[in-house]
């Protein structure tokens, strides 16, 4: 059989590769900015370092020239100094030579001197200033001279300006920014490539249910990675919850069917023979079979309903913690209020605490009362035992002989009772067994001196 | 500043004078490396004004006007002003337009590169934009903002009676040889006043850096009494007639031209090494139509503007230069690069100009020729 075509019920999110892909991007991107501002930083310091080292190697070969000639201080300026300096193709040269008495020997007069100038040895200097309207980088480095009349520090300082400085700089920045870049881009083509590859196996679960029966709700088994197979289990369980489901329904049909049809026909039939007869006497007592019949099948809906509603509380109910006598309490209460029975309920004085869900909980604990109200004889008791290495039993008691051997046997069982009675259904121990699976309690009866007794032994929570 | 007494009382009266003379009897052009004072030319326009271009320069205006002339067919309306004065007038007053920010041109050309590297250090100048001179080679231009326009190399004369049945110095040995030799060359050989002569000093720093032939010559030339001149012109003319026999480090843009129409004179390009200096002209900083000066240094390096420089003004391109060189003094070139070293535009031409520098050259020069040699000379 040819599946129908799945339409898909929402419009598809952004897929996981473009999510992941938009991270990646923007990741990257924040990687780039990043770059760009080390390299900046790497590149003008890598540019500072090469061209200071000229103005240094500069310095130095024209300080290697400063000569005193007849109690002066005097420099002869190398060609070579100025030939280093004019590797930075593109720069202005500016130089100063300050004499010891303070004086500009030669250059340019008005070069400024580092702002804050540190004196004494060693304290040659690398500065930013600007000259003739321009950004230069200048460099002061001081000899002391100990001739004979002329004792004291000459200055020398070489500047450039900085435009051959920031091209390289720039020209750095621009080689790591663009590298990185390039590297991003392949790495967001591969992160796409991976992406697919990675992705692949959903597909291909996907494949498998839309290639499904539509009524397959076996488990889907296909090799698939850790990630994907928690989501296979998952879609497992659902649909094994969805099979619990639509069997628990179809049962619940299939028994309702069976079990209403055959009293509707009675009801059909005598209710043809009560507008047939004509005999106030006959009438009166088909009358009140009607009336019995009625009240039974109204008591078999109820059963098959509470039957339904507890077969569904087992998949859905959410447990909670439970006082085992409050809920002895009020199912007594509850069946008292629609009967005169007379029931016996014997409590501990210790809370006796439970997991559960009260409502399929009371709805087990009222049929088994309903048995031995109905079936049983009285006196009908019911009690809690105290808590005894960890579990606690609610029980009720009658003083009849209890359900027999071939009977017990098939307890849990849908329609055990023999027929439909017009009382019972035949439901109640079936939905006793379901609750008391449902809890992980066990079914407990047995025969006592002076009757029978059938409960619920539950594990207690300890505190 | 030294130089600034470059033309002094005495050049000003008598060579000028002796120039004008020189000048006028050989019908010289004269590269006007020692032209005196300011004149201004306007060269007219048959068409509307559309614009005023404003030259400062060194060169003699009959050199350039043949180029301004061809500009003017390409850019009809364009009056130019061609103010042609001293490189150290040039200098003083484009220092000066600049440190008060004010127009003096739009175009500055002189021969003193070491000059007018120093005004565009000072950032005197303008870059018209990286694409000017993009086919010069790397050392006749700096900082996209001064370009070399000639080639012009420092060639050594000599008188070709002389040399007849003797070969001339090929080189600087040669030569420092020759001056060795004997009294034959006492008093007969000229060369550039380097106090005086800006292109001189630049030529002898240059000779000092570039080898170490520059110390024996000097003593040699000292030992001959060599006889020293503020300008080309006279070392030519002396030359010519037999009062000199040898000129040294002549600036080759004049003595080629002379070649072509004297034929007492020889020339030599020393196969050691042949400086070669490159006119050089920038855009100042204060220009009022940079864009027509741009023009005008695009004109002079394209192939129309140098076919013009070359064959009206003798004057080489860098582009070309080599090559055109070598055939005007009737050689192959030489495959050694080194023979021909063009005098870079880089900063390092500052240190020539530096005074303290200026000062230990010039002692060291003046205890070689001392000055008294100049009054000399008639």
């Amino acid at each position: 059989m040819k599946p129908p075509p799945v339409l898909p019920i929402t419009h598809p999110r952004q897929s996981v590769a473009v999510r992941l892909g938009m991270a990646m991007a923007v990741i990257l991107a924040v990687v780039l900015l990043g770059t760009i501002f080390a390299a900046n930083k790497y590149g003008q310091d890598a540019a500072d370092e090469t061209f200071d080292r000229l103005l240094r190697g500069a310095a130095l070969q024209i300080a290697e020239r400063i000569l005193v000639t007849d109690g002066h201080a005097n420099v002869d300026l190398p060609v070579s100094a100025f030939e280093l300096l004019s590797l930075a193709r593109a720069d202005r040269v500016f130089y100063r030579i300050i004499g010891p008495d303070g004086k500009t020997l030669t250059g340019y007069g008005d070069l400024p001197l580092p702002k804050d100038d540190k004196h004494g040895a060693g304290s040659d200097q690398t500065y930013n200033t600007r000259y003739k309207g321009v950004d230069v980088r200048a460099y002061m480095l001081r000899r002391q001279l100990a001739e004979r009349f002329v004792t004291g520090d000459v200055k020398v300082i070489v500047a450039q300006t900085t435009s051959e400085r920031l091209a390289l700089a720039h020209s750095i920045t621009a080689q790591a920014v663009l590298t990185i870049a390039a590297a991003g881009i392949v790495l967001l083509l591969l992160v796409v490539v991976v992406m697919r590859i990675a992705l692949r196996p959903l597909a291909r679960v996907e494949r498998t249910i839309l290639e499904r029966d539509v009524n397959d709700l076996s488990p889907i088994d296909i090799a698939a990675p850790a990630e994907v197979a928690v989501l296979l289990e998952a879609i497992n369980r659902f649909m094994r919850r969805l099979d619990r489901r639509i069997e628990a329904m179809q049962n619940f049909v299939a028994d309702a069917a069976h079990q209403i049809r055959t009293p509707i026909t009675a009801l059909r039939a005598q209710s043809q023979l009560a507008l047939e007869e004509t005999d106030p006497d006959v009438l009166a007592r088909l009358h009140r079979r009607l009336h019995e019949r009625t009240v039974g099948l109204g008591r078999l809906a109820d059963q098959l309903l509470s039957h339904a509603l507890i077969a569904h509380r087992a998949d859905m109910a959410v447990s909670e913690e439970l006082d085992l006598r409050r809920l002895a309490l009020e199912a007594e209460r509850e069946i008292r209020a629609v009967s005169e029975a007379d029931i016996a309920v014997d409590l501990p004085d210790e809370p006796v605490m439970i997991t559960g869900d009260p409502i399929s909980l009371r709805e087990a604990i009222k049929n088994l009362l309903n048995n031995a109200l109905k079936h049983g004889k009285p006196p009908v008791g019911l009690r809690v035992t105290p808590v005894e290495a960890g579990h606690a039993s609610l029980l009720v008691r009658d003083g009849g002989q209890g359900i027999a051997a071939e009977m017990s046997a098939r307890i849990g069982e849908r329609f055990a009772a023999n027929g439909i009675g017009p009382d019972s259904a035949g439901l109640g121990l079936s939905i006793v067994s379901s609750v008391a699976a449902s809890h992980g309690a066990v079914l407990v009866r047995r025969r006592t001196a002076n009757g029978f007794e059938i409960g619920l032994e539950f594990a207690v929570i300890t505190s | 500043m030294a130089r600034q007494m470059w033309c002094n009382r005495y050049i000003r009266g008598l060579v000028w004078g002796l120039m004008g003379c020189c000048a006028a009897a050989t019908g010289m052009w004269a590269l006007a490396d020692k032209v005196a004072s300011a004149r201004d030319r306007e060269f007219p326009v048959p068409t509307d004004i559309s614009g005023r271009l404003v030259i400062q320069s060194t060169t003699d205006y009959m050199v350039i006007a043949p180029v301004i002339e061809a500009f003017q067919e390409r850019w009809p309306g364009i009056l130019i002003t061609y103010n042609e004065i001293t490189t150290n007038e040039l200098n003083a007053a484009v220092e000066q337009a600049c440190a008060q920010d004010r127009f003096i041109g739009d175009l500055i050309i002189s021969s003193s590169i070491d000059q007018q590297l120093k005004l565009v250090n000072d950032g005197c100048a303008q870059s018209p934009g990286p694409n000017v001179g993009g086919n010069l080679p790397d050392w006749a231009k700096w900082r996209d903002e001064l370009f070399g326009l000639t080639y012009e190399p420092a060639v050594t004369v000599y008188n070709k009676a002389f040399f007849a049945n003797r070969p001339p110095p090929q080189s600087r040995f040669d030569l420092i040889d020759l001056l060795r030799e004997s009294d034959t060359f006492r008093a007969k050989v000229g060369s550039y006043d380097i106090e005086t002569s800006g292109v001189g000093y630049l030529f002898a720093f240059q000779d000092a850096i570039q080898a170490s032939t520059w110390g024996r010559l000097v003593e040699g030339l000292g030992r001959n009494e060599a006889q020293l001149f503020c300008c080309t012109g006279e070392i030519l003319d002396r030359v010519a007639d037999g009062r000199l026999l040898l000129g040294y480090n002549v600036l080759g843009s004049y003595a080629l031209s002379r070649i072509g129409r004297d034929d007492r004179v020889g020339i030599v390009l020393p196969s050691d090494y042949t400086l070669i200096m490159s006119r050089a002209a920038f855009i100042s900083r204060n220009a009022e139509r940079p864009g027509l000066a741009r023009a005008f240094i695009d004109f002079m390096l394209s192939p129309p503007g140098r076919a013009i420089l070359s064959r009206d003004a003798g004057l080489l391109s860098p582009i070309d230069g080599p090559a055109r060189l070598a055939r005007l003094v009737g050689r192959t070139p030489n495959t050694d690069p080194q023979e021909l070293r063009p005098i870079a535009l880089t900063p390092a031409l500052l240190v020539g100009l530096d005074q303290a520098k200026r000062n230990i050259f010039l002692q060291q020069w003046r205890a070689a020729l001392p000055p008294r040699q100049l009054s000399k000379h008639p």
